[in-house]
């Protein structure tokens, strides 16, 4: 393994994870994964997912070693595909599936569904469909934090889809005027629903656009988790630091179609080959199972543990009451 | 009058390989000078209260406007943005039209429905804009799109100011033309100042031309004071467009030397920048040049051609003042077709 | 007291909610060195300082949106569009984003989005437009528009105080024209609350912005004639003051609404209907609106005014309404 060697010599990155932070990853990295799993394989064919399901399989490297970093007090915008952010930062597996199937403790009690949602108790914001809509108000955050002398920083998800919006270039245009501390970070997964990259934009990487508003721009390997990592870290504490923004591109696939009833049928069969290959999680494996920072034993352990949660988070989410009719109307407005 | 040019003052540099004949460098001039003195008409117009709503100027930036118009073949098309009566000129219309428009009366081109510069016409290749910046730029792309889909050799330019970049339609418009390849030129007219906002308030960069790289877009950096050089960059945006290879963005550096519109004293504007840039003045550049490549005998022939306007003006403000106000029963119509 | 006009009194607003209030900032586009295109943050860059009053780029979504980002972490942003025309812009910010969080997912965004609308300064298709319909339909979001001076300082006060989003729309046709001495201490005018000009007996003209300056003007020519006009100034239009409509309605019988925004779709529709379902039995004639065609708001002097709804037409409308 190349990435082995490369690493047993000279590492190619700034900052490394101890070993438990990486079993750590590695155990979000599974969660998210047996989640979107059960999720899409299992209850949305199943008919108890109430809706549209959308997962990040083989992109669970980016919102894990991406969120890794933040701080009890920053501010998280995700996108529809990324889970792990919601995991990290507290937000459990049987609200999540509740959130999936329409009950009253979802975190949007039933008022949206899937993906879009946020509570700023976990200082998460829903996401809204009109992708890039996340980037000025990502940026208002960290405007915040400026104004109000904190250290925190906001961080930003969207897919390379999103950045052909007009808020995604208003937003960072805005954010790097101001030197705001707010890290965008692109999953780059190749396909924005059926439209490949090169009928989204005419560059090869979205971080070219980066010098554009006079920030750093990185292009990374998003299926390698420790890269993910590292990059992050250096973007955030950049941001941290009052540095401003930066845009951190991560190269993966959507190893899904764009959600749960599309077959990916656009997609050239051998891209999905291609990408199975570099799958995040089982080369985290491999590199930990290698290191000795990691059994076989424990790995299969960490696998149960991870089914188990997500039996018990079904079991409870199926048990929770639908909201009741007459809140339809309720909380459009304050209401004390 | 000709100004003693001084061996520091600001010269007009000739493109290599420009090909523009006696007559053409003169009209080049006519259009300059009928842009600021038309400018300079209705300024006189705004004071006796004829002309209704905000007078916009184009005070040294008008080589921009004229220069790229002049660029356009028979076919192109052009949306100008308010600081783009020059383009507008080139591409034949009247000061009649533009007086009339400014007074609101029944023969201005939208006949009182709209003001200054807000008019065009489909059928000779100007699009009129709207006063939301950037809209024009996904407009542009879709008529660049239809050129595209039928072969056509023409091109559809429009202008965008160092304000405008900051626009939602900027980037998608831009973003869309690039993955298509259309053949649109985007001329970034960077006057510095969007209204009291200075461009380091606007972009995080120093040349705005470093952002076409981010749309996989040609790029360049013109002087924009020099009507020859905006000229001979946007011919040669046009021949790349007409090979297929996609929009080309042109950041014209220039400086807005009057307030956003007549109303607005600038105050906000460092008196030395505007006393530099009016160092810079692209007309009296221009006829510096003229004179000293002797392309006239003597200046007294640009004099001739400055006379000739200030009588074309003369007719045309009577012609626009003689015209009524429109009838009030046309304001409901033309919503539909 | 001080004579305050209407513009200025949206300044004082905003000010002194700034002073009392340090999550309270501003951003739009040439509202700090300049002080806004018509100078309602004039100064304010001077008192407050860079960090609280914002210039931006030309960027109404980032403008909407960043200001929602600050929201959702306990700042109170007021956002100026330079022309309310420009909100367009900021559509989806202010409709997907804006409104529907707290729905969502519970989390107020405390937002003010204001900026100058309306005609009669010849303003022309984009700088005379009365937009309060495009949101009319937009649960989650409440719509001001203020008419007089105490109004427009005690509802841009109400509004940064609100736990929603508000949209303020004030009326740049009344900036400097209207004033009137305001109490020297503290005061807000409740959202959702209209105002009765004028009591009458024999017709009612709802109305609310500038119009209820031409409803006054028409309530005096009527007055020549015998009749009586009561005024009804909404001040809200998101939410309805149902309760004052119904009243009013059921007190003189005959009702004209009148409003600046084009007639189609515009907010007078559900005055109406709001009267139709609840007040049917105490109509003694057909419920009259008043409003401009269905066009573009046209340029020209002739044209404007011909768009415009005048004090004539609504005395002559207001006759024939009370011949019933």
């Amino acid at each position: 393994m190349v990435e082995r060697q490369t690493m047993s010599k000279k590492s190619p990155y700034t900052y490394l994870p101890s070993d438990e932070t990486k079993i750590r990853m590695l155990h979000f990295m599974k969660l998210v994964r047996e989640i979107e799993d059960r999720i899409e394989k299992k209850l949305y064919r199943q008919g108890r997912i109430v809706g549209g399901v959308y997962v990040g399989r083989g992109q669970e490297a980016i919102s894990v070693g991406t969120a890794i970093h933040m701080e009890k007090d920053d501010v998280v915008a995700p996108s529809h595909r990324d889970m792990g952010v919601f995991l990290m930062r507290g937000v459990t597996p049987r609200r999540i599936i509740a959130q999936y199937m329409g009950r009253r403790t979802g975190l949007t009690r039933g008022r949206d569904g899937n993906m879009h949602m946020g509570d700023m108790n976990y200082n998460v914001i829903a996401f809204v469909s009109h992708l890039g809509d996340n980037v000025p108000v990502a940026a208002g955050v960290a405007l915040a934090f400026k104004q109000r002398g904190q250290k925190q920083v906001a961080l930003c998800y969207n897919g390379e889809g999103a950045t052909s919006r007009g808020d995604w270039h208003e937003g960072i245009n805005f954010a790097s005027i101001h030197k705001l501390p707010v890290t965008f970070f692109i999953n780059n997964n190749a396909y924005a629903y059926s439209t490949p990259m090169e009928l989204q934009m005419a560059i090869k990487d979205v971080a070219m656009r980066a010098p554009g508003y006079g920030i750093p721009g990185e292009v990374v390997d998003g299926n390698d988790i420790l890269a993910v990592y590292d990059s992050a870290k250096r973007a955030i504490d950049l941001a941290r630091s009052g540095g401003g923004p930066s845009i951190v591109e991560y190269k993966t696939f959507r190893m899904t179609g764009h959600s749960a009833h599309d077959d990916a049928g656009y997609v050239p069969p051998e891209l999905f080959d291609e990408w199975k290959r570099k799958d995040p999680i089982v080369r985290f494996e491999r590199t930990l199972l290698e290191e000795g920072a990691l059994t076989q034993s424990r790995l299969d352990e960490m696998q149960k543990e991870c089914a188990l949660i997500v039996d018990d988070a079904v079991d409870w989410a199926e048990q929770q009451p639908y909201p009741a009719p007459e809140e339809v109307t309720k909380d459009v407005y304050y209401e004390g | 009058m000709v100004k003693p040019s001084t061996s520091d003052a600001y010269a007009i540099a000739v493109p290599d390989g420009l090909e523009l004949d006696r007559t053409g460098r003169l009209e080049l001039y006519y259009f300059m000078a009928l842009n600021r003195k038309l400018e300079e008409r209705l300024g006189m117009l705004y004071r006796q209260n004829k002309v209704v709503g905000g007078l916009y100027s184009s005070l040294g930036q008008e080589a921009c406007s004229v220069g790229t118009a002049y660029a356009l073949e028979r076919g192109d098309f052009l949306a100008p943005m308010i600081r783009n009566l020059g383009s507008l000129l080139v591409r034949g219309v009247r000061p009649t039209d533009v007086m009339a428009q400014y007074c609101a009366r029944a023969i201005g081109p939208t006949r009182g429905k709209d003001l200054n510069v807000h008019f065009g016409w489909v059928e000779r290749g100007l699009i009129a804009p709207i006063s939301v910046v950037g809209a024009l730029i996904p407009v542009m792309a879709g008529i660049a799109l239809e050129m595209k889909m039928h072969d056509k050799k023409n091109v559809a330019l429009t202008y965008i100011g160092d304000g405008g970049m900051s626009t939602t339609d900027f980037h998608e418009g831009l973003n869309f033309a690039a993955v298509h390849k259309l053949p649109m030129i985007l001329i970034v007219e960077n006057n510095q100042w969007a209204y009291s906002t200075h461009v380091s308030k606007q972009a995080n960069v120093r040349d705005l031309a470093v952002r076409a790289e981010g749309y996989g877009c040609y790029g360049e950096i013109v002087d924009g004071n020099n009507v020859l050089a905006v000229l001979d960059a946007t011919r040669r945006a046009r021949t790349r467009c007409l090979r297929g290879e996609g929009p080309a963005m042109l950041e014209a550096k220039t400086f807005r030397r009057k307030g956003h519109a007549e109303h607005d004293d600038a105050g906000y504007v460092p008196r030395e920048q505007r006393a530099e840039w009016e160092k810079k003045d692209p007309i009296d550049a221009y006829r510096r040049f003229l004179v000293e490549r002797r392309v006239v005998e003597s200046a007294s022939e640009i004099d001739e051609i400055d006379a000739k306007i200030v009588a074309i003006l003369e007719a045309a403000a009577d012609e626009a003042l003689s015209a009524p106000f429109p009838d009030p029963s046309i304001a409901r119509e033309n919503v539909y077709g | 007291m001080a004579v305050t006009t209407y513009i200025d009194a949206i300044k004082e607003g905003i000010w002194e909610e700034m002073e009392k209030d340090e999550s309270v900032f501003i951003l739009g586009e040439d509202v700090g060195i300049y002080g806004g295109a018509f100078k309602v943050t004039k100064g304010m860059l001077d008192k407050f300082g860079p960090m609280r009053v914002i210039d931006t780029p030309i960027s109404e979504s980032a403008i909407v949106g960043a200001a929602i980002g600050a929201a959702l972490v306990g700042m109170r942003p007021v956002a100026e569009m330079q022309f309310i025309d420009f909100i367009s812009c900021a559509f989806d910010q202010i409709v997907n984003f804006a409104a529907k969080c707290r729905y969502r997912w519970g989390a107020g965004v405390p937002i003010v989005v204001r900026g100058p609308s309306g005609g009669g300064v010849h303003g022309g298709p984009f700088h005379s437009q009365n937009p309060e319909a495009y949101f009319f339909n937009v649960p989650g979001l409440k719509i001001v528009c203020p008419s007089t001076a105490y109004d427009a300082k005690g509802l841009i006060k109400a509004a940064i105080r609100d736990p929603d989003p508000v949209l303020y729309f004030e009326h740049k046709y009344l900036y400097r024209r209207i004033k009137e001495d305001l109490p020297a201490e503290d005061f807000v005018v409740p959202i959702g609350k209209a105002a009765l000009r004028r009591e009458g007996e024999d017709l009612s003209i709802i109305t609310y912005g500038a119009m209820v300056y031409k409803a006054l003007e028409a309530a005096e020519a009527l007055a020549q004639d015998g009749i009586d006009v009561e005024v009804l100034d909404l001040r809200s239009i998101l939410p309805l003051d149902e309760e004052a409509i119904l009243t009013t309605a059921k007190k003189t019988s005959k009702v004209i609404v009148l409003h600046e925004a084009t007639l189609t779709g515009g907010p007078g529709g559900e005055v109406v209907a709001r009267i139709a379902e609840k007040a049917f039995e105490y109509l003694d004639g057909p419920i009259v609106r008043i409003a401009p065609p269905d066009t573009p708001v046209p340029y020209s002097p002739p044209l404007e005014e011909a768009f415009l709804p005048q004090t004539k037409d609504i005395v002559a409308k207001a006759k024939k309404l009370a011949a019933y």
